[in-house]
């Protein structure tokens, strides 16, 4: 009796100091971008940018390469990347006007600088106010993020080509998930820091 | 009970089989019609083959451009596109149903790949050549 009863006890108590800690981990990373790596483990579940949720746009622009997250540009690159369509990274992906509207509105109003997402956050920081970048992988960002790839990783990996290939590395980035446990560079053993 | 029932069972088969077959080649008659109501035809499967195969250099990059860049020589098999190496399904309707089954998808990578592989857009004797070439494959 007495034994079963210290037992609950013990179990409540343990529940209660992990909750808090979970509390306060959240708090910090709530308002950090990702400065705070060491705690990178606390949030593994969270998403780190919103995956895409319109079918469109995935048949449109997933039709070349990766449909990429809205949340990874800021709203200006899109809607500059949106008005060059006929020269695209030197490729013809022009659309009626009417298409063109449809796509921008979904991608501006999802975009980095309107997002909550950790990376949305991060890479919308990474930029001066003035700066709309129309790719990804040259955002400051992006390039802290992948600083430690060799070019015979990437560039020269023929099963990789181009860091714009972001699903051949990230198993999961069509779910939203870029997290650095979950990579594996085609080619190469398991990605370890 | 049995036969009429496999019958039936057949005969849906069949009909599954053939409706996306159907709504591919009206589509594909359509935009055919209206090459033709421009002044073009009639159109050779033959020609278009040899459209397929011809090599246009770059102004660009000065490299070699060809349909066959991205989509291969065999349309019944995946392509691979030239820059960015994602896998491109087959063109061939026999083998991919989704193929050529939408006007609006024929048009927008028409007009796209003409300009791309031969700094031009393809006139509707071209296009209507190159598609009954793809269609038979
Ligand atoms: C006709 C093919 C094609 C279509 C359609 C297309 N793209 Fe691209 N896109 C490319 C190519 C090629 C690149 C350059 C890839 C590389 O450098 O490896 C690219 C690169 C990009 C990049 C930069 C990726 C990076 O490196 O960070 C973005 C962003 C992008 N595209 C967005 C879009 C959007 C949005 C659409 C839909 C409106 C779209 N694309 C449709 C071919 C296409
Ligand atoms: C050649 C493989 C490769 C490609 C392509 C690639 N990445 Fe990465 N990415 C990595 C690796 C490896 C890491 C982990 C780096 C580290 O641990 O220092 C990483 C890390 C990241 C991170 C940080 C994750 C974390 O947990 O801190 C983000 C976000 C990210 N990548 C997004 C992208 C996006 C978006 C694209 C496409 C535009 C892309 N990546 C393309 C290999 C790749
Ligand atoms: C730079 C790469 C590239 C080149 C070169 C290219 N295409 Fe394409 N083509 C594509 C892609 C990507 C698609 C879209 C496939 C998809 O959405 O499944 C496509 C789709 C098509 C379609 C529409 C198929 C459908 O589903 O209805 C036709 C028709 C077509 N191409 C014809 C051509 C012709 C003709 C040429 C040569 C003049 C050519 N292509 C050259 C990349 C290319």
């Amino acid at each position: 009796m007495d034994n079963s009863k210290s037992k609950t006890w013990s179990i409540v108590l343990t529940m209660g100091f992990t909750l808090g800690l979970v509390g306060i981990s959240g708090m910090v990373l709530s308002d950090d971008d990702d400065d705070y790596e060491g705690n990178d483990r606390w949030s593994q579940s969270r998403l780190d940018v919103a995956p895409v949720d319109n079918a469109f746009y995935k048949e449109e622009c997933g039709s070349c390469h990766f449909p990429y997250q809205p949340g990874l540009l800021p709203a200006r690159s899109w809607q500059r990347l949106m008005d060059g369509l006929e020269d695209h990274f030197a490729e013809n992906a022009e659309l009626e006007a009417a298409d063109v509207e449809q796509l921008t509105t979904y991608l501006t109003e999802n975009a980095a600088d309107t997002s909550d997402y950790k990376r949305s956050r991060g890479i919308s920081r990474s930029l001066d106010k003035n700066d709309a970048p129309l790719r990804i992988s040259t955002t400051r960002y992006f390039k802290r993020k992948h600083h430690e790839l060799p070019d015979r990783m990437v560039k020269d990996n023929p099963d990789v080509r181009s860091f714009s290939n972001c699903e051949l590395c990230h198993e999961r980035a069509a779910q939203g998930s870029y997290d650095e446990h979950q990579v594996k560079v085609p080619g190469y053993a398991d990605w370890d820091d | 009970m049995k036969t009429s029932d496999d019958a039936l069972r057949k005969g849906l088969f069949i009909l599954l089989l053939a409706v996306p077959l159907v709504s591919q080649a009206s589509v594909v008659d359509e935009q055919l019609v209206s090459y033709q109501a421009t002044g073009a035809g009639p159109f050779s499967a033959q020609k278009g083959e040899q459209l397929w195969q011809q090599k246009v250099v770059s102004e660009k990059d000065g490299r070699t451009r060809s349909c066959t860049t991205c989509h291969g020589n065999d349309l019944r098999s995946t392509g691979k596109h030239a820059k960015t190496g994602k896998t491109i399904e087959p063109l061939s309707p026999a083998v991919n149903a989704e193929s050529l089954s939408s006007a609006k998808k024929i048009r927008k990578w028409f007009k796209r790949n003409c300009k791309w592989t031969w700094g031009r857009e393809c006139t509707p004797q071209e296009k209507g050549d190159l598609l009954s070439f793809i269609r038979n494959q």
